[in-house]
């Protein structure tokens, strides 16, 4: 077994994940390195989200380790090294926006006032500042993504892990937070994981896309996204690319028939 | 309309539909009643049997022991019993939201415990009070700490508390299972420790489901209190009253139904306790 790499921000090596006799992951093996913002795609029930739950630590592999910032899972863990988001929002319901953005940090015991303008600035950046005081019901669906993921950075963590945080959303909500993820993560200089099943969301928003295949799930294959608009262009001048038409096929492609493609 | 002043109005609704009742089949019904063979079907309407309600209100005014200066009312027996079988019906609820909240957490925190001891929590309801009473009473009074000695007011806080803590313990827990597996997980991602998780997860979480049991649990209480002072002959609280009354039932019937108009009032005063939780625990959840 190799010592975790300083660069990588995750190492999954050799994982099998069992639950009873279901084999959800056999020989999963990806590293993703500082800096990177890899997706994870596949059909319902590869594997996604539970390769995303062992690099947080919300799993033990049953074969092979996780490590994450240079440390084991476990202890990236309990270092708030990553921060997560849900499909669901999981708001508390019985706290402020505000105070549940703020939520991470007094669990971390850090102290009122610097969680507190940690968490305003946050919802400055996600571009809730105003509707600090409400109630989570409240808001529309896509305004409690955006406190979620405003929650997920509050520890400043270097890695964000995300299982569909959009899937519930409308297009055109879906399309203005990856914008925003994407300005997000410039600003931040986060590491980004995120589990989708939109072609076009794992194009647009990835510098690699993991294709997956079921049953047990594996890695069936790595696409590499260039899209030098990103830099310059508008996200609609990205959007209608055709580099981005060129990557949504490739992974099209590689979804269809993952049998063909060679793990990497 | 606000929602307290509905239930405040549904409350003296139910009480004057009570009284029409009452009266009505006092004026309409057969004096004698009505029996089949020996078995009576209908009650009988005469002054002894069913005083008006007016004759039982205005017997809170006169005095307990006729004929004797300074005896104190009837209304003041009354209350005076009903305020004392209220403390101790406090006293019940109390001990038995403190025991039944132990036992919600024990069970959310060990799984085996929750399959063990749960299908009891919930039997222990079916036990006869009568039954139980006279046993509390019996090991009670082998008791003695220092120089406290069990007193039978002590049996009937037990019994109280032991008719209040099951619902209270099946509610808290419902409560503290509430959330789901994405809360959970967030806590779990942050590393959040068991107390953390129920400080700023379940009990919160809790707090729904804990009101309605606290109303059930309190109404447990007050009957538990009322039942265990007449089955234990504890004196001084509204139990004991009523069998008091009903003895000089010939003399005055009407005392009698100004006992059972106590133990109605101190039911109500009971739920509207739990109302007033419920009321300020709703605005500090909106304000917070
Ligand atoms: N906690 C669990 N217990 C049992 N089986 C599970 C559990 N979590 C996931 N699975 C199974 O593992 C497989 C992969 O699940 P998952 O990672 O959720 O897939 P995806 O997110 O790609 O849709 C599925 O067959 C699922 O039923
Ligand atoms: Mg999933």
């Amino acid at each position: 077994m190799s010592p975790p790499s300083a660069k990588a921000m995750v190492e999954v090596s050799g994982v099998t994940q069992r639950f009873g006799t279901t084999t959800a992951l056999s020989d999963v093996s990806l590293t993703i390195a500082s800096g990177e913002f890899v997706t994870l795609i596949g059909p319902s029930g590869c594997g996604k989200s539970t390769l995303l739950r062992l690099v947080a630590d919300l799993l033990t592999p049953t074969e092979g380790t996780v490590h994450v910032a240079g440390k084991t899972a476990r202890a990236a863990r309990e270092a708030q090294d990553y921060g997560i988001a849900f499909q669901q929002a999981g708001l508390l319901e019985w706290r402020t926006v505000l105070r549940n953005v703020e939520l991470p940090l007094e669990l971390h015991g850090v102290g009122a006032r610097e969680r507190r303008a940690r968490a305003e600035e946050l919802l400055e950046v996600v571009g809730l500042a105003d509707v600090a005081d409400k109630r989570p019901s409240q808001l529309s669906g896509g305004m409690q993504q955006r406190v979620a993921i405003a929650r997920a950075l509050a520890a400043k963590p270097a890695l964000l892990l995300m299982d569909e945080p959009f899937g519930a959303l409308d297009e055109m909500t879906r399309e203005r937070l990856q914008d925003e993820l994407l300005s997000i993560r410039a600003r931040e200089g986060t590491t980004v994981l995120l589990v989708t099943h939109s072609v076009s969301e794992a194009a647009y928003l990835s510098d690699r896309v993991v294709v997956m295949s079921p049953r047990p799930g594996r890695i069936a294959a790595v696409v590499d996204v260039d899209l030098p608009l990103r830099a310059t262009g508008t996200p609609t001048d990205v959007r209608e690319s055709p580099e981005f038409f060129a990557a949504t096929t490739v992974v099209r492609e590689a979804l269809r028939a993952p049998a063909r493609v060679a793990s990497p | 309309m606000t929602r307290a002043a509905r239930q405040v109005g549904a409350v003296v609704a139910a009480l004057v539909v009570l009284a029409v009742l009452w009266e009505t089949y006092k004026a309409l019904g057969p004096a004698n009643g009505a029996s089949l063979d020996t078995t009576r079907l209908l009650p009988r309407t005469d002054d002894r049997a069913m005083p008006h309600l007016w004759t039982v209100l205005t017997t809170l005014g006169s005095p307990e022991v006729s004929g004797v200066a300074g005896s104190r009312t009837v209304g003041a027996a009354v209350l005076f019993g009903a305020l004392n079988s209220l403390r101790l019906a406090l006293l019940g609820l109390l001990l038995g939201a403190v025991v039944g909240g132990v036992l919600a957490l024990l069970m959310q925190r060990l799984r085996l415990l929750e399959a063990g001891l749960l299908p009891w929590v919930v039997l222990s309801q079916t036990v006869p009070i009568i039954a139980l009473a006279p046993l509390v009473a019996g090991w009670g009074g082998v008791l003695r700490v220092g120089s406290w000695a069990w007193s039978p007011e002590a049996s009937v806080v037990v019994i109280s508390a032991f008719l209040s803590f099951s619902p209270i313990a099946v509610g808290l827990l419902r409560g503290l299972h509430a959330p789901g597996a994405t809360e959970q997980e967030l806590f779990a991602s942050c590393a959040a420790s068991w107390r953390q998780e129920l400080v700023h997860l379940r009990l919160p979480a809790a707090v729904p489901f804990l009101l309605p049991a606290l109303r059930l649990a309190a109404a447990g209480a007050v009957v538990g209190a009322i039942v265990a002072e007449i089955s234990t002959g504890t004196r001084g609280g509204i139990g004991r009253l009523i069998i008091e009354y009903a003895q000089q039932a010939t003399s005055s019937p009407a005392r009698v139904y100004a006992a059972v108009l106590g133990a109605a009032v101190l039911g109500l005063v009971a739920a509207g306790l739990v109302a007033l939780l419920d009321a300020a625990v709703l605005r500090r959840g909106r304000l917070a």
